[in-house]
């Protein structure tokens, strides 16, 4: 499985999938997120690996 | 994804744009743009002296790290608002602008509202029961006297703010909701000097916001991640949202609305109307700043009223 963690929510999602397949799955904009794995900024079309943890920064701020 | 410019492992993909580019060419582009858009909207010289509003959130520090990387006289604005919400948010990105301009070897004034004016922003909210639950337009005012006065009273030429293209695009959609003319026609990533009030210049108000949060992660500039916490629930998050869905479906939607309303409003959409609405600007006998009506401004009425309610 790969973790997908947004602020406090934790998600799970299946490997083989393509980032942005998973954001989709999980309602996630992708133009509200950044996302990154290890530290690094990976795209949409990355494919997720099993055992990937998956950070996403959301990008949204104002008031 | 390949970078467009080296072929190796893109980091970022901009739909809007085409164009997937890798760490190293991300953050060559991004100032590379900046001096494109300060050229041409002519928003200042490497000879004026600039003043920058920095919050401690992504889009300010950015802003400062990209104009200091391109060698513009650039100092920093931080105005403590004495806002806590339970997670120190003010405190923390005093320390985190702090850390970024020592870290770099720049000059920061720091305004402190508690220190200067012996009231923090939510206590001010307060006292004068403006905004009714939030302190937003109380912060809004008090932001907008500050800058001006320190922009002016230590002789910068102008005032440069972190604003993006979201931020832009939010508010357009908001004041076009409302078809608020005299907001529209005041639009624009360049808001220039009048009698005193100095320029104001938005130089990334073309990127999007996910790319300055892109630019700050890869150029390992440490934010204040968390949101204000008065924004909960705030209408322009709800736009910023709306326009993102949107974008998720037209790539490109959100700028090519911002730049058809620049176009629009240099062909004269707006232009005859300007000239109706401009009010005519009075001084404030107490601080000097201009203000539409005569007598005070909203700044002082709102400070002498606290005074007098402390008496």
């Amino acid at each position: 499985m790969v973790k997908i963690i947004l602020r406090n929510q934790e998600y799970e999602v299946r490997a083989g999938m393509t980032l942005h397949s998973a954001l989709k799955k999980l309602g996630i904009l992708p133009e509200g997120v950044l996302a990154t794995r290890n530290g690094e900024m990976i795209t949409e079309d990355e494919i997720l690996r099993e055992g990937d943890v998956i950070k996403l920064i959301s990008v949204i701020s104002g008031g | 994804m390949k970078c467009r410019k080296c072929g190796g492992k893109a980091a970022i993909n901009m739909r809007q744009h085409k164009l997937a580019l890798c760490r190293e060419h991300f953050l060559d582009w991004i100032p590379e743009q900046t001096e494109r858009f300060i050229k041409k909207y002519r928003m200042f010289t490497r000879e004026e002296k600039i003043l920058v509003a920095v919050s401690g959130g992504k889009d300010s520090l950015a802003l400062w790290d990209i104009l200091w990387r391109l060698g513009y006289q650039a100092d920093g604005l931080y105005i403590a608002l004495g806002i806590d919400g339970g997670i120190a948010y003010s405190a923390e990105s005093q320390r985190l602008t702090e850390a970024f301009a020592a870290e770099r070897g720049l000059k920061l004034h720091v305004v402190d509202m508690a220190r200067d004016y012996g009231h923090t922003i939510p206590q001010l909210a307060e006292v004068t029961r403006r905004g009714q639950d939030k302190p937003c337009s109380v912060c809004g005012l008090v932001k907008r006297h500050e800058m001006n006065r320190i922009a002016r009273d230590l002789g910068y030429d102008v005032l440069a703010t972190g604003h993006n293209l979201d931020d832009e695009a939010a508010v357009l959609f908001g004041n076009t909701l409302r078809w608020a003319g005299e907001y529209l026609v005041r639009q624009g990533p360049v808001l220039p000097a009048s009698p005193g009030l100095a320029r104001k210049v938005k130089p990334l108000c073309r990127f999007y916001e996910r790319e300055m949060a892109a630019y700050a992660l890869m150029r390992g500039i440490t934010y204040i991640y968390e949101e204000c916490p008065f924004a909960t629930g705030a209408t322009s998050i709800y736009y910023k949202e709306l326009l993102n869905r949107l974008e998720n479906d037209r790539p490109g939607a959100k700028l090519s609305f911002y730049l058809a309303f620049l176009q629009a409003k240099k062909e004269g959409l707006f232009a005859s109307r300007s000239e109706e609405v401009v009010p005519l600007l009075n001084t404030c006998p107490t601080c000097g700043q201009p203000t539409s009506a005569p007598g005070q401004c909203s700044f002082c009425r709102m400070m002498a009223r606290v005074s007098a309610e402390e008496a």
